[in-house]
């Protein structure tokens, strides 16, 4: 089997970014936005063909290959050295599929979306790149060639979110995200460092076979406070997947992150660069799992448990409907984060692995459509604030039903593609660690409830005064949102232990019926609380809100996280450190350096005058050379 | 008495060398050049190059030193008094002079020369025999580069004195 | 070979006529006499020449064959440099060496 046409899978949205980006001026805008669909659409038609390919003849005695095209780039050792190629494996084909569906989808939408922009030619140039990079991220045949891409898609990530730079809010957004992801992303390089020191190579392959865990032991052979370095480099290494994913305690960045266009927050802050660190940790799942019995596995499922707890907990109080998205989104992703955690590796064992991947599938479809039907509804009421919506059904009918479905996905509604991969991760939850369970579940009743606030908040109550009747988006932007309400649906009955699974070998999963009742009846109780507090317009919420007072502003004002990173890097780094740093500097560092350009030029001033341009003062230069050389020579010839 | 006319020439050299070097009225100066080159060809005479004694006479008596005289009567009023030179400049190149004929001389005393004392006359014959042999030892070919030589001295002198003049009429 | 004179003295004579002729270099300002100078270098060095000849290879020929390439080329030099100043005295209507200091820094 050949699989090398994949290939191509990354390189059309390169060569999209190429042309877009160099002849940005040239280019019209009714054919850069069409030119960036048919490429993509290339891509995800491409990609459907490799999953079809690849799920139906991928398998050799019921095991599912690898394939691996690759070619060596730098060398450093015999073992050590990178290269870039194309891996082929059940993973890396799922998230193909997701990245170009989702671009595909972002790309027919903001033709409609960003009608009009003066950047549209970029906005489509940025979009390829970020295509092109995930793409990239996610075919990554070893580590640094992941961390390459991983860079690439923070870069591109940073000029999405930058795209409006005439407005001083996306532009410090802009560089939030850039500098809170590189500083996660130290830690990332770091572990790969650590890692390839340790084990000699980079490559996933060796990293993650039997093989490779037998180099793991003797790398567990040093050690750091009771921990093995491999655990260590894991722990490192998930650092970057943290400030990525938008995990506690790299989160600031995501919510300010909303602060692009609509369609980028569904590309990248829900769909797909959010969850490379979900897909990081996949990647070298049996390295997190085998290492130290786990325990680099452990901090995933806390820090994914915890981020989703908290996550939820600030998002009930948000009020700009994106920001509410952006804390659902990492709510969301904190779940795949546990699942993947509470996993084992082998048979059904391997349940949370398949689960996390699940959610990650689905999650993508349900979320882009609401971030793209939350964008349709920015597109017609020009405001991100819930206080200007209201009542908005009668006007946006296809939005509105697309909406609701995504809605019903994500709280896991029976019968919905949510419910299906959110069962998953609660089983597998339940069987390993009943505490995250319990959080689970909370998360899930708080998931719906959010959620059902924000859909009434926008579709029912107050029908406010619109100074301009809304308006149902161009179909340029229904049709997206039709296609991925369909896969809200349609994706939870993918057979996902048949092709996902941590051990690469198919099992049969089964809906587990208690379990998904109370899981389900949560999520039901938080619409109907929803219903209640917010389908007609009602004091009942503010009243609830005042009741709590303290705790309401305090998750309100997101748990004061951002305060407490102001107060860390403005007082202490930039105060005292660095403003000493720069005494220092300034002082002692330049000092010594100016001064010693003081010196040479006064110097130089003192001993120009020899060069007087005056023969005779050469000539006696010379001649007092000659007779000093002459004193010297005879000197030494007669002792 | 050859002892005693060295000594009177050697005299007449060096203070001649003296006053032409610290004239301050140029045409003098290079009158006291000509007394000093004069002297010199009387050393030739001393040792019995007569023929080196008659170049020197002729080349530099009557050659450069006329040269020189018409530079100065192209140049400066006869009269003209030269610059002072700096008190401090003087003393600076003096001791630099001082010290420069010292070691030179410390360097002659302390080497011993192997002198000979056989005496042999010098015809002029010999002399010109020897500029144009082509035998070893020969000197045919400097000779011959020096002929080239003054040709293309007197040429560039020629094309340097006439300056811009000539471009003009090119 | 004179008699009564050792060439110690011969050569102490022509060191103190050459560094007569350095000073003057050193401390002429004039472009004329410093030429002057440089004519009395050569001369000391010519007598060199021949007295060496004289006194320590008398029936050799070569040194004083030298002294007269240093005439020739003495002359060759002379007429050169006053081409020269008689140039520059065209140019700048100066022939003092203050006045040709382009050279400098």
């Amino acid at each position: 089997m050949d699989f090398s046409y994949t290939i191509l899978i990354p390189l059309i949205p390169l060569a999209l970014f190429l042309i877009l980006g160099l002849f940005s001026k040239k280019i019209p805008a009714s054919i850069s936005g069409w030119l960036g669909s048919l490429g993509l659409g290339t891509s995800f038609a491409l990609s459907l063909y490799t999953a079809y390919h690849y799920f139906m003849e991928g398998k050799l005695e019921g095991v599912y290959q690898t394939f691996i095209y690759k070619q060596t780039w730098l060398v450093f050792t015999d073992k050590l050295h990178i290269d870039l190629g194309v891996l082929i494996d059940p993973i890396s084909v799922m998230m193909m599929v997701v990245v170009t569906t989702i671009s595909f989808m972002v790309h027919l939408y903001s033709r409609g979306y960003m009608h009009g922009d003066d950047g549209y030619t970029r906005f489509f140039s940025y979009l390829a790149l970020f295509s092109f990079s995930m793409l990239g991220l996610v075919m990554a045949t070893n580590l640094f060639q992941m961390y390459i891409f991983w860079e690439l898609v923070g870069a591109s990530s940073f000029l999405l979110i930058g795209y409006y730079y005439t407005k001083p809010s996306a532009v410090a957004a802009a560089k939030k995200a850039f500098i809170v992801t590189r500083f996660a992303d130290l830690g990332f390089l770091l572990g790969i460092l650590l890692i390839s020191y340790y084990t000699g190579t980079f490559d996933f392959q060796d990293l993650t076979s039997q093989e490779g865990m037998l180099i793991a032991g003797w790398g567990a052979s040093a050690s750091f406070m009771g921990l093995s370095v491999f655990t260590w480099g894991l722990i490192l290494i998930y650092m970057g997947g943290v400030g990525k994913s938008a995990m506690l305690p790299f989160h600031i960045w995501l919510p300010d992150a909303m602060e692009g266009p609509t369609p980028v927050s569904a590309l990248i802050h829900a769909a797909t660069m959010v969850v490379a660190g979900v897909y990081l940790v996949a990647r070298l799942f049996p390295a997190f799992y085998f290492v130290d019995g786990g325990f680099a596995l452990q901090v995933v499922a806390y820090v994914g448990a915890i981020s989703s707890l908290v996550a939820a907990l600030i998002a009930i109080t948000q009020t700009d409907i994106k920001r509410i998205l952006a804390f659902s989104t990492m709510s969301q992703i904190g779940y795949m984060m546990l699942a993947l955690g509470v996993s084992k590796y082998e048979g059904h064992e391997g349940l949370g692995y398949m689960a996390s991947m699940f959610h990650l599938f689905t999650h993508a479809m349900f979320k882009a459509l609401l971030f793209l039907g939350a964008g349709s509804v920015i597109h017609a009421v020009h405001s991100n604030y819930m206080k200007d919506m209201g009542s908005l059904r009668k006007y946006m009918p296809i939005t509105h039903i697309t909406f609701l479905i995504a809605a019903l996905s994500i709280a896991g509604f029976p019968g919905f593609a949510g419910f299906f991969s959110k069962d998953e991760i609660l089983v597998a939850a339940f069987e390993n660690n009943k505490l995250i369970y319990y959080s689970s579940v909370l998360v899930a009743g708080l998931t719906a409830f959010y959620m059902f606030r924000l859909y009434f908040n926008i579709f029912w109550g107050e029908d406010r005064k619109y100074k301009h009747t809304p308006h149902e988006s161009p179909l340029s932007m229904t049709i997206p949102l039709i296609f991925l309400a369909f896969m809200s649906i349609a994706g939870g009955y993918i057979p996902f232990s048949q092709f996902v699974t941590a051990d690469l070998m198919p099992f049969e999963a089964h809906i587990n019926i208690p379990l998904a009742a109370i899981a389900s009846s949560v999520g039901i109780i938080g619409i109907i609380i929803a219903f209640i507090f917010y389908k007609k317009p009602s004091e009942l919420s503010k009243k609830f809100s005042n009741a709590f007072g303290v705790i309401y502003t305090f998750i309100y004002n997101k748990l004061y996280f951002d305060e407490l990173y102001l107060f860390v890097t403005k007082k202490i780094l930039f105060g005292i450190v660095a403003f000493s740093a720069s005494w220092f500097d300034k002082n002692v560092v330049d000092g010594s350096m100016i001064g010693i350009g003081n010196v040479t030029v006064s110097v130089a001033n003192k001993i120009k005058g020899m060069q007087s341009g005056k023969l005779q003062d050469y000539a006696m230069s010379f001649v007092g050379g000659i007779v000093v050389i002459a004193m010297v020579v005879f000197y030494i010839w007669i002792s | 008495m050859e002892t005693i006319i060295f000594y009177i020439l050697a005299a007449i050299i060096i203070l001649f060398a003296v006053a032409s070097v610290t004239s301050r009225k140029i045409l003098r100066a290079v009158i006291y050049l000509l007394f000093v080159l004069i002297g010199i060809a009387g050393l030739y005479f001393l040792v019995d190059y007569n023929f080196l004694a008659a170049i020197q006479l002729t080349v530099y008596g009557g050659g450069i030193i006329v040269l020189f005289i018409f530079a100065v009567l192209l140049i400066h009023h006869v009269e003209l008094e030269l610059e002072k030179t700096a008190l401090k400049k003087k003393l600076i190149a003096g001791a630099l002079s001082a010290a420069g004929l010292a070691v030179t001389l410390w360097a002659i005393s302390t080497y011993p020369f192997p002198v000979t004392d056989t005496y042999t006359s010098i015809e002029v014959a010999d002399i010109g025999l020897l500029l144009l042999s082509y035998e070893d030892g020969g000197f045919i070919l400097p000779f011959e580069v020096i002929s080239v030589l003054l040709v293309a001295v007197m040429i560039g002198a020629i094309v340097i004195a006439k300056g811009k003049k000539l471009t003009e009429n090119n | 070979m004179i008699a009564g004179i050792s060439i110690y003295d011969i050569l102490t004579l022509t060191s103190i006529l050459f560094f007569i002729g350095v000073y003057g270099f050193f401390t002429r300002e004039n472009l004329i006499t410093v030429l002057m100078s440089v004519e009395l270098i050569l001369n000391a060095s010519a007598v060199n020449f021949v007295l060496i000849n004289t006194y320590l290879y008398p029936d050799l020929l070569q040194g004083a064959v030298f002294s007269i390439f240093i005439i020739a080329l003495a002359a060759a030099e002379t007429a050169l440099a006053i081409a020269i100043i008689i140039n520059l005295y065209k140019l700048i209507y100066s022939v003092e060496v203050k006045d040709t200091e382009t050279m400098k820094y």
